[in-house]
């Protein structure tokens, strides 16, 4: 049990520090992936026994789960408050269980390699070190390598582990009325446990072979959830395509790990050492940048940035309560989360601070409008919801590329909460006419579903930044991250970088439009479906209105400096002082000031794009309706009908860049047609021609010395040792009479003669 | 001392023994013919114990006059069963362990 707590007073000293008296619950954070993890096996084998089929097991698991995150959340901000960075004196150590005398504790300089910069933050309170709790136990030691499992417990893993219990709490709830009756409902808890678990194992990871494993488990729950319903060959192949998608990446994921293992972790897997290590400027760039650029790959596929993002729409064919869970609020976040974890790696490799281009930051802004493009043609409610969240992911990779790392953290935070909200209520409207189709099967649903469509909204407004719901302050923050807003004095930040400003209030813009569509084309008009809509149950509301209400809310917990005067001021960046992490394995990143002048230009680009959206669908097209008496859902005369340039932009996004045939057609069509067969050709012709000749003169080679060696030889040789043996034996065999007293008097005979030849020996 | 007569004796119920051993067919003279050789050992191992001074060789055949008690318990079973077997104990008669 080890506690490595961080300090960072100096850089001469090893940037791990030494605190005593933690909170229980900090130290015992494992209790809570632990809790969905004994549901999932609960459920498994005694669920279908159940009263409820086993999913007040999961339910109640996961709110307890729930319950330990809140007080593990209250015990991390008291830590993060009352703890004092010790004396200098003893500003380096690492104590084992607090139990050990100051005279065992190991020295710092031993430990890493101690040049490297003085960590320090901007503000007064910041230089107060943060300090993570680390407890591990060796689980198995193999080649001098210490295999870990163990826990890192610091801000960013207490908010992950709030965050995902209560999404995960709602998704549970929200699910014992959605999937109600369904053929494998307690498979799906069982599934819904064990994933809530593997994200929890994975955000507590203390090394990041852990982090892999966690990693991989959620990507197989993700595998399972999404072909949930896999008796209809396109949710299978969904699901197929999902996994195989993000083995694309987590060979990146491989790579990257293995080059940390041996270059910044010098043997070892645990985080805090990488991070301080590269922290303290000991690790060759070089390095860094191939393990920066593999993780990247990882962070591509699994967090849905563009290029790998295929899978992440598709695998909107699984059950809502699963695309709300998994992916919009916690498991596509498994990318941003690694890169947050790892961010020196990042940070260094890249060389964010004081550039103006990155890999990272390049991904994440194609990504954002990108995918903010093609939610526009999508038909379906939650593709559009799907792009939008990869859209949103863009704004976080993006967020992380530019150093904004507080504004990533904080973005993905508040867009757990609006997202989540979005997709229950997507569920929500299509429970209520059993489609997904905004364009066929919905439309006016807010006559009969009043409270889906106010949470929709809400969480829509939310989404596209609109003042002051939780979107508009991370969103803000982000783009006022990237540094590259020269009006009105700078924004400070890590570096200029103005195209991904540029790119972040477009996306502004654009999600502000395709969000003001789907609330048309969902909610507005008339109906177009069948039957007659209704309004869901509470247990679906009831989550509905809790998200909406942190859609409302969350943004608050984080104001921008200078935000609120007086003595009310502590209250600016609270989710940042609890957040960041500030200690030595963290890199020295600036923070940028909040800008007004572009909050109220990128405030202003997205009531831009809603306005645009809604003089097109609002005014426009609900008048041609009313003229028409028809239910549309685009004008018939509008710019794709009119401009060949549009038709063929249009015809681009709907087959979405095309990224699908290039990878089904050309690469899987090329490699199962041309390739495959010249393979089986080599295979037929070179390689089997090889195998069949060396057999062939094998065989020759065997029977010459089965001929002239083995048989005359070897044989031989052995025939006439038993020969040999045998007619000894017959000459010995006379002697054998079977008369003891023959043999008596050999044996006294013998004696004799022994004795007198004794005798003479002696006498000479 | 007169140690050369005590091996004298020695050496001549020895020879008495071996000579009984080799020549007798009867298993229960070629027993005692054994038991003859043992003590004509055990004469020695006191003459020479008397001889030295130490008490070593008058333990020594005690422990060998147990021994061939125990020995001549098992040499009389197998004469009986021998003899019940084959209503005979003449030695030349047993050669089941021809070659």
């Amino acid at each position: 049990m080890n506690f490595l707590l961080l300090a960072a007073e100096n850089a001469t000293q090893l940037p791990l520090a030494v605190s005593n008296g933690t909170n229980w619950f900090l130290e015992h954070a494992w209790i809570v992936p632990l809790l969905p993890a004994v549901s999932f096996v609960i459920i498994l084998f005694f669920g279908k026994r159940m009263p409820r089929k086993g999913a007040e097991v999961g339910v109640a698991a996961v709110a307890l789960a729930f319950v330990f995150a809140v007080l593990t959340g209250v015990a991390w901000i008291n830590h993060r408050d009352n703890y004092t960075p010790p004396a200098a004196s003893e500003s380096a150590l690492v104590i084992d269980g607090g139990e050990i005398a100051p005279d065992q504790v190991v020295p710092a300089a031993e430990e890493a390699p101690t040049k490297g910069e003085v960590v320090t933050e901007g503000g007064g309170e910041a230089e107060q070190p943060t300090v993570a709790i680390h407890k591990s136990t060796t689980w198995l030691r193999n080649g001098g390598v210490a295999f870990d499992a163990g826990i890192l417990v610091d801000g960013l893993s207490v908010l992950m582990l709030f965050m995902v219990t209560l999404v995960s709490l709602l998704v549970h709830i929200y699910s014992t009325d959605y999937v109600a009756g369904d053929r494998r409902y307690t498979h799906f808890f069982a599934f819904l446990s064990l994933f809530t678990a593997a994200m929890l194992f994975f955000v507590l990871s203390d090394n990041i072979l852990q982090m892999i494993v966690g990693w991989e488990l959620v990507g197989v729950c993700s595998f399972v959830l999404i072909g949930h319903w896999w008796e209809e060959k396109a949710n299978s192949d969904a699901a197929m395509k999902a996994f195989i998608t993000n083995r694309v990446g987590d060979i990146g994921l491989l790579v990257g790990v293995i080059i940390l293992f041996f270059t910044a972790g010098n043997g070892s897997f645990d985080i805090l050492t990488i991070n301080s290590n590269i922290v303290s400027g000991g690790v060759s760039h070089t390095a860094l940048i191939v393990a920066a650029m593999s993780l990247t790959a990882a962070v591509m596929s699994k967090s849905g940035q563009f290029v790998l993002h295929t899978w992440l729409p598709d695998a909107m064919a699984g059950p809502t309560p699963v695309s709300a869970l998994i992916h919009a609020a916690t498991m596509v976040v498994a990318g941003i989360y690694m890169v947050a974890r790892l961010y020196p790696v990042f940070f260094e490799g890249m060389q964010i601070g004081g550039s103006s281009i990155n890999l990272l930051a390049v991904v994440g802004a194609v990504t954002l409008v990108l995918a903010g493009l093609v939610a526009f043609v999508q038909s379906d409610i939650k593709k559009v919801l799907a792009y939008s969240t990869i859209s949103q992911l863009g704004y976080m990779v993006m967020a992380l590329g530019v150093g904004a790392w507080t504004a990533a953290i904080f973005h993905l935070f508040t867009h757990a909460f609006f997202k989540a909200c979005l997709f229950l209520g997507a569920g929500s409207t299509s429970h209520a006419v059993h489609s997904f189709d905004m364009k066929k099967d919905m439309g006016g649903l807010r006559r009969w579903m009043p409270h889906t469509y106010l949470t929709f909204v809400v969480a829509s407004l939310a989404l596209a930044g609109i003042f002051p719901l939780a979107g508009f302050w991370s969103k803000d923050e982000i783009l006022s991250g990237t540094g590259g807003w020269g009006l009105f004095g700078g924004t400070g930040g890590n570096g200029a970088y103005t195209f991904m400003l540029a790119m972040g209030i477009l996306g502004a813009a654009l999600t502000g439009a395709y969000m003001t569509r789907v609330i048309y084309l969902t909610f507005h008009g008339e109906f177009r479906g069948h039957g007659t809509p209704h309004e869901s149950g509470r247990l679906i509301l009831v989550p509905l209105y809790v998200l909406a209400g942190f859609a409302l809310l969350a943004g608050l917990i984080n104001l921008p400096v200078g935000f609120i005067t007086g003595n009310n001021s502590s209250w600016q960046e609270r989710f940042g002082h609890y957040v960041q992490p500030v200690a030595g394995y963290f890199p020295d990143i600036a923070q940028a000031t909040p800008s007004y002048s572009l909050a109220i230009v990128s405030s202003f680009v997205a009531f831009a794009g809603i306005g645009y959206a809604f003089w097109y669908y609002f005014v426009k097209l609900d008048r041609l309706a009313r003229a028409t008496g028809e239910s549309l859902t685009e004008l018939p005369d509008g710019l794709v009908a009119n401009s060949a340039v549009a038709r063929a932009g249009h015809t681009l996004l709907v087959q979405k860049y095309y990224l699908d045939h290039l990878y089904t057609d050309i690469i899987v069509g090329t490699t199962k047609g041309v390739i495959a067969r010249a393979a089986n050709w080599t295979n037929q012709n070179v390689i089997d021609g090889a195998v069949n000749l060396a057999g062939r003169w094998s065989v020759k080679v065997g029977r010459f010395t089965y001929d002239r060696i083995d048989q005359p030889l070897v044989d031989g040789l052995a025939n006439a040792t038993g020969r040999a043996s045998n007619s000894l034996g017959d000459g010995f065999r006379v002697v054998q009479t079977g008369k003891v007293q023959q043999y008596a008097a050999l044996l006294f005979a013998a004696a004799a003669l022994l004795g007198g030849a004794l005798v003479v020996v002696l006498s000479l | 001392m007169l140690l050369n007569q005590f091996l004298l004796l020695a050496a001549v119920l020895f020879c008495i023994g071996v000579y009984g051993v080799l020549v007798r067919r009867n298993g229960m003279l070629v027993l005692m013919s054994i038991e003859i050789i043992l003590n004509a050992v055990n004469i020695n191992l006191v003459a020479f114990g008397a001889l030295t001074d130490n008490v070593g060789g008058e333990v020594f055949a005690l422990f060998a006059i147990a021994v061939a008690a125990a020995e001549v318990g098992i040499g009389l079973a197998i004469v009986l069963l021998m003899y019940r077997n084959r209503r005979s104990i003449d030695l030349s008669e047993a050669d089941l362990l021809k070659g």
